[in-house]
């Protein structure tokens, strides 16, 4: 992480989707993302990790411009996206590039591929189809869709798992962002061509020197392609660390539970009972008091845990974590 | 595009498909035929009726019924004095002129009537003519004399003297010979009337015309105002075609992109049509255009746009809208609106071409339903004052009793192009659907 100025920058966000009954009556609010800070600085590449439900595709989202936080702003380059409109705000949208989970779904079924890598180029204003084209035929090799005139005349659903990913991330740098969002980009694909796209991800970011938040809920691939990690639970980010030092020396309970549902491939280690933590994760419309964590928690401590939110302790340089276990004051 | 072409090649295995697609052609090349060959403001004029016909029979029958069972009924023949052998012979203060007006006859039965025209050039005076009619068997039945001014018709049919003479009517009774009166018989050979008029001005020129109007007429026969229907039959084409798509298109249209936008917003925007569709839903749509065209006015155009406002919010809408709602929430939207995609174009270019597919076979066999519903409108008494169109011409069979009076080529006519048109579309509608609409497809 570099000193200079954060390329990005997340204050106190919150997202919280509402609950109506009849339409109008309000009956609570689902807290997906419910107060998170971080920082990512230009060229970084990080990890946002937790299981299904804690909110990292919301947090993904508010990103984007998505969802309009309920508390809190995204900094972006000095602007707050939360002011920005029209013009400015088309033009965030082409700086922050989005690559989807589900590669089929994310292309319009109907349009062959060159149609619609055009789209984003027309929409921010590219008229000219031999510049649209040359754009579009860079990109696509960038991405190692090389046969570019077999690839685009073709349709999504004529292209195999991998190519269509691919087609994804090319749709998602046209616009030459500056950091690019992917959300659980691989977890959809063969196994054979995950590696490939994690690969191609991380080269791009790096020859592009991108900002690159990864969403994943698989701590194993994480370690050669993030930088840092950011451990969610509950809409809280509740551990973050650089890739090496979170996942040797993990702080928060939580993070070992992660680290220990780890499959391992050692067949001696096959019939070791592993400490698995019980339970669900909490309901995001009424989230437990307290550390969010503590029902499950194998070292809750009884009156703190249940009563008070931890804040950030910061147990060795960089490394955060929200645990009453690392309040230096505990001793 | 790639998918439309595949779905169109693949059509070609549908008999059903080719069969509709080229009902359809046929009556696209009859409308263009039409409206290129009689203009619109020609085709209005003419069916208002009048001089234009008047060499044209009373309620004839198509020509083609007749030959077809074998039958030998006369067609309208004019005999003009341009062809005669005139002969003049000059006076003091004018001048008396003879015109044999001879034509041949060898038809079955007997024409519907007899007309004289004459035209009288080059002087005010009135001129006086004496007619003789000549029968093949050298009978000469004298038809009397009258005064003629500038242009006169001379009904021979209507000479109620002639018609007690004769004992028959005279177009009749001048071709029945000497057969039994009872039931009389056409006598076949060379016919003549001659003309001797006396002009009473030396530079006076006249002109006849004889009409023998005959049983048949044309491909589709005539109608009480000697109307060919032909005109109607063709005119009705492009009509009904453009009445049946215009509506087909503007409600499709119009109901598609409301609905696309009420999922789009949702909220309140989506209540609010929703609503409007709910209310529009129990309007009853005939009975408001009877009443629009009983108190307004009857014309093809507004009734158009009436049909198309209240087809606007029709239930179209939920249907649409529940093939819409999940494919509001398709990745590919999330991944457009995340490199900015404005509301409009998501609406129009990442929603709607999803579900196009499916609503083309809807969508053409729509068409007919529309079509039908304008001739209903025209069988009513509510069709276009001035256009001709299928319909108005079951309207005036209905109102002349065209069936009672035997007149069937009057109603079969048109009542076969309105099922043409259905069947057409049909057929092509049925198969477009098996092509593009996933659920019907076999393999």
């Amino acid at each position: 992480m570099t000193a200079e100025e954060p390329l990005l920058q997340a204050t106190n966000l919150h997202t919280w989707f509402e609950l109506r009954q009849w339409g109008f009556l309000r009956v609570g609010s689902v807290r997906a993302v419910d107060g998170v800070n971080f920082e990512l600085g230009r060229g970084e590449s990080v990890a946002f990790v937790g299981e299904s439900g804690c909110g990292k595709s919301s947090l993904a989202r508010t990103l984007l411009g998505l969802h309009k936080p309920t508390h809190g702003d995204v900094i972006f380059e000095g602007e707050h996206l939360s002011e920005l409109k029209g013009e400015a705000r088309r033009q965030y949208l082409a700086r922050v590039g989005y690559v989807q989970q589900d590669p089929f779904g994310a292309l319009p079924p109907f349009m062959d591929v060159r149609r619609l890598l055009s789209e984003p180029l027309i929409i921010h204003g590219v008229t000219d189809r031999d510049e649209r084209e040359r754009r579009i035929r860079k990109v696509l090799e960038e991405v190692r869709l090389t046969q570019v005139d077999e690839i685009l005349p073709k349709f999504p659903h004529m292209l195999s798992g991998g190519q269509q990913q691919r087609v994804v991330i090319a749709r998602a740098l046209l616009l030459e962002p500056a950091m690019l969002i992917a959300d659980e980009p691989v977890s959809m694909l063969d196994a054979s061509v995950r590696v490939e796209i994690l690969n191609l991800l991380r080269r791009i970011q790096q020859e592009r020197e991108l900002t690159l938040a990864f969403i994943t809920h698989d701590l194993s691939t994480v370690r050669h392609y993030a930088d840092r990690i950011f451990v969610m639970y509950a809409g809280r980010v509740v551990e973050q660390a650089p890739v090496e030092r979170l996942l040797d020396n993990p702080q928060h309970p939580y993070t070992c539970a992660l680290l220990a549902a780890i499959a391992d491939v050692d067949a001696d280690n096959a019939l070791e009972e592993r400490a698995v933590p019980d339970g669900e994760p909490p309901s995001l419309l009424h989230p437990p008091e307290g550390c969010r964590f503590h029902p499950r928690c194998p070292q809750a401590m009884a009156g703190l845990c249940d009563r008070q939110d931890p804040p950030l302790f910061e147990p060795e340089a960089g490394h955060y974590s929200a645990c009453w276990l690392q309040d230096p004051e505990r001793g | 595009m790639n998918r439309w072409m595949q779905g169109l090649r693949e059509l070609k295995g549908y008999p059903s498909a080719v069969g509709g697609l080229g009902i359809i052609l046929f009556l696209v090349a009859l409308s263009v035929y039409t409206v290129i060959t009689i203009p619109y403001s020609e085709a209005l004029d003419r069916w208002r009726g009048g001089e234009h016909w008047q060499m044209h029979p009373v309620n004839a029958g198509p020509v083609w019924a007749d030959r077809l069972l074998g039958g030998n009924l006369p067609q309208t023949r004019v005999v003009e004095s341009e062809n005669a052998e005139v002969r003049e012979a000059p006076f003091e203060g004018g001048k008396q002129v003879r015109i044999p007006l001879t034509f041949e006859y060898d038809n079955e039965g007997f024409p519907s009537e007899l007309n004289l025209f004459l035209n009288q050039k080059g002087t005010q005076q009135e001129a006086f003519v004496r007619l003789t009619w000549h029968t093949p068997s050298g009978e000469a039945i004298p038809l009397g004399g009258q005064r003629v001014s500038e242009e006169s018709r001379i009904s021979i049919s209507q000479n109620r003297a002639l018609e007690g003479r004769l004992g028959m009517v005279p177009h009749v009774g001048l071709f029945a010979g000497d057969s039994d009166p009872a039931d009389p018989e056409a006598e076949r050979g060379e016919y003549r009337l001659t003309i001797d008029a006396m002009l009473f001005d030396p530079t006076a020129e006249l002109e006849a015309d004889l009409a023998v109007y005959g049983r048949v007429h044309g491909l589709a026969g005539t109608d009480y105002q000697r109307r060919d229907l032909m005109l109607a039959l063709m005119w009705g084409t492009p009509v009904a075609l453009a009445f049946g798509l215009l509506a087909a298109v503007g409600t499709t249209i119009t109901t598609l992109v409301i609905a696309a936008t009420g999922v789009w917003f949702r909220g309140w925007v989506d209540a609010l049509i929703q609503r409007l569709t709910e209310v529009n839903m129990i309007l009853p749509m005939l009975p408001i255009l009877v009443m629009v065209g009983t108190l307004y006015s009857t014309s093809i155009w507004l009734m158009l746009g009436v049909v198309i406002a209240l087809g606007i919010f029709s239930a179209g809408i939920k249907t649409y809208r529940a093939m819409l709602l999940p494919i509001r929430e398709a990745p590919y939207i999330e991944a457009a609106r995340a490199y900015g995609a404005g509301n409009a174009r998501i609406i129009l270019r990442y929603m709607i071409p999803r579900i196009l597919p499916v609503l083309i076979p809807t969508f053409v066999t729509l068409i007919p339903t529309f079509v039908f519903l304008e001739a209903s409108l025209a069988v009513l008494g509510l069709g276009d004052p001035q256009l001709p169109t299928w319909g108005k011409v079951l309207n005036d069979a209905q109102e002349q009793s065209a069936l009672y009076n035997g007149f069937y080529y009057w109603v079969v006519a048109p009542a076969v192009l309105l099922m043409l048109t259905g069947l057409g579309f049909a057929m092509f509608g049925f198969a477009l659907d098996r092509v593009f609409n996933p659920r019907l497809r076999t393999q």
